[in-house]
């Protein structure tokens, strides 16, 4: 029980852009952390699994192989959040909630009223329901953003860097109620991250891509290693891993400048 | 945050599930307040007129026809009522097309007529008009009326197949609109050019917009067309609701996005070749109306459509109303007043709303 990518192949617009990914693996209950440069396919590779981008080869999901479903199907089995969140829709944070819920599931209006509030409460987001999007900051859309994708009560739920527009206590709770999310309802969460020591604190399992191919994947402690933080970001790295505290990687250089 | 799974067996309603229940109740009497406004205004335009009627007794002419005298039973329901209705039809088409194409289109400045359909239906009762020439069998008074709603149907049609054949994207999609558009206005220019004074002074009338021309047959068929096209837009609600989320969140969500917008273009599209095929160009209506129902009751479909709807049939009666009262005894054309009486309800409700985005 598990998604499994044997092998994922991706081109966008005539250009090959994931090559022949494989050995990917992201079990229920676990975070698992997508890290890798800009352009080295991070989204591509989320949006090619939810199959909003064509993606070809051999991939599953509890066995059953994604390629075949549509994207509506697939839709009833995980949830890909987008990096960027709505501001332009004239709705209410609990209308935009109760959507997400009444795309997914066939359920009495009470219902689904009831669990959208709960979500929202859940998430801390009950004072602004009422708000439009519009009204609201860039942190405070993604964390509404985060509960469309819980209430869907997905299999899997892929989020493309859910954090970035988050300041630093709600970057910490949300991956924290995330890790929860997945161990209390054995979810299978795969998170796109840029903060490398956050991706070493919460997951337990890290894929790394660079330029469109998998680099490296595993446990934080085998993959976070400042040679191969050389050889997939360019820089040059301090990595520690204390023992009563949380993992910390330090960028410290890049090992080559602009214009070199 | 609270536990993932922080839910009791019985939990307290939330407040927040309250307060959106307000704000619907809020919304529902907003809506039985523009639907009783849009009513009071039906029955004025029904008593508007030449004739020295009472509104009393066009009243009582509605509900007892065969109590009330001859003429006045042939004035009220085979005159004005059908003037009447038409005004409430084309306001509700015209609103609901332009709703749809605001949402299909992410583009706020979208109406009805877009796409290139006002051009295309113009074009066709050019055709009829000047030369004489029928692109249906139908001749008389209908002639004009089928040749404007096939060819602006032929508008919607040639974005749809293009779509169907290359995939095209919404800026692609609006483009060529606009290209429709200028092809139309060109042979509307030549058909023009060869058109005597006499011909060209109807084509002008034509295109001023008029609801003259209202029959309990044509009130018939664009009932039909709402009967067609409002099941669709209702079935897809939520669905178009998520759209206004962005195409990357609807597709997130499982929607089809291109399949829906095709086939809520195609819907908005005959709505809208309707209106114009039975009252000529009737702009604004299809652009104001949607906005006042936005501003008033945001996005959310359920609300939005019937909102919209109402925005349109009430714009629509007022603007009937006025094109009789304006100068006693000639009808002035319909569509110059509805712009004159959208345009500063809506600049009003802008500079009065502190939204963002759209608002």
């Amino acid at each position: 029980m598990s998604l499994v990518i044997e092998h994922l192949d991706c081109r966008l617009g005539g250009r090959a852009v994931l090559h022949g990914l494989a050995g990917l693996r992201a079990r229920p209950g676990e975070l698992t952390a997508l890290i890798g440069p800009n352009g080295a396919g991070k989204s591509t590779l989320l949006r090619a699994i939810a199959g909003i981008v064509r993606g070809e080869g051999s991939f599953a999901l509890n066995a059953e192989p994604l390629a075949p479903l549509s994207l509506t199907r697939r839709a009833e089995r995980l949830y890909y959040l987008p990096q960027e969140t709505p501001s332009r829709a004239v709705l209410s944070v609990f209308e935009a909630v109760l959507l997400a819920r009444r795309t997914r599931i066939s359920e009495a209006p009470a219902a689904a009223l009831a669990r959208v509030g709960e979500t929202l409460r859940a998430l801390e987001l009950e004072p602004l329901a009422e708000r439009e999007l519009g009204q609201l900051s860039g942190g405070q859309r993604q964390r509404v953003a985060i509960a469309q994708a819980v209430i869907r009560e997905p299999r899997l739920l892929l989020l493309d860097e859910p954090t970035s527009a988050l300041d630093l206590h709600h970057q910490l709770q949300v991956l924290d109620w995330l890790t929860r999310l997945a161990a209390e309802r054995g979810v299978i969460v795969v998170v796109a991250i840029h903060d490398l020591s956050l991706a070493a604190r919460f997951a337990r399992h890290i894929w790394v891509l660079k330029e469109g191919r998998v680099a490296a994947s595993g446990a934080p402690g085998e993959v976070l290693t400042g040679a191969r933080l050389r050889e997939v970001y360019a820089i040059e790295a301090h990595v520690e891993w204390p023992a009563d505290e949380p993992p910390r990687v330090t960028p410290l250089a890049p090992t080559r400048r602009l214009g070199d | 945050m609270n536990s993932p799974l922080a839910v009791s067996s019985d939990p307290p309603t939330p407040d927040s599930v309250a307060r959106y229940l307000a704000r619907r109740r809020r919304h529902c009497w907003l809506i039985a307040g523009v639907a009783l406004l849009a009513l009071g205004a039906l029955l004025v335009d029904v008593a508007t007129g030449p004739g020295p009627y009472a509104l009393r007794d066009v009243l009582h002419a509605l509900i007892d026809p065969a109590g009330a005298s001859r003429v006045l039973r042939v004035v009220v329901w085979e005159i004005r009522l059908p003037v009447a209705l038409m005004a409430v039809l084309v306001g509700v088409s015209l609103a609901l097309a332009g709703a749809e194409m605001q949402t299909i289109l992410d583009n706020p400045l979208a109406d009805p007529f877009t796409l290139g359909i006002s051009s295309a239906a113009s074009f066709g009762a050019a055709l009829a008009i000047v030369l004489g020439l029928g692109v249906v069998p139908v001749a008389g008074t209908l002639l004009v009326t089928g040749n404007a709603f096939v060819l602006a149907l032929c508008a919607a049609l040639t974005i749809w197949a293009v779509n169907r054949l290359r995939g095209i994207s919404v800026q692609t999609m609006v483009l060529l609109g606009i290209a429709i558009m200028f092809f139309f206005n060109a042979l509307l220019g030549l058909t023009q050019f060869v058109a005597s004074a006499e011909e060209l002074q109807q084509l002008v009338f034509w295109s001023l917009g008029s609801l003259e021309r209202a029959s309990w047959d044509k009130l018939g068929l664009g009932v039909l067309a709402l009967g067609v096209t409002l099941p669709v837009f209702l079935h897809a609600g939520w669905r178009l609701t998520a759209l206004r989320l962005g195409d990357l969140q609807a597709k997130a969500l499982g929607i089809d996005v291109g399949r829906l917008r095709l086939r809520v273009m195609l819907c908005a599209s005959l709505l809208a070749a309707t209106a114009v095929a039975f009252a000529g160009t009737i702009g604004f209506v299809g652009l104001v109306g949607p906005h006042i129902a936005r501003l008033l009751v945001g996005e959310d479909q359920r609300v939005f459509l019937p909102m919209a709807a109402l925005c349109g049939a009430l714009i629509m009666s007022l603007a009937s109303i006025l094109s009789k009262l304006l100068i006693p005894g000639i009808l002035f054309p319909i569509g110059i007043l509805t712009a004159l009486i959208g345009l500063p309800f809506f600049v009003s409700l802008i500079l009065r709303s502190r939204r963002e985005g759209w608002g």
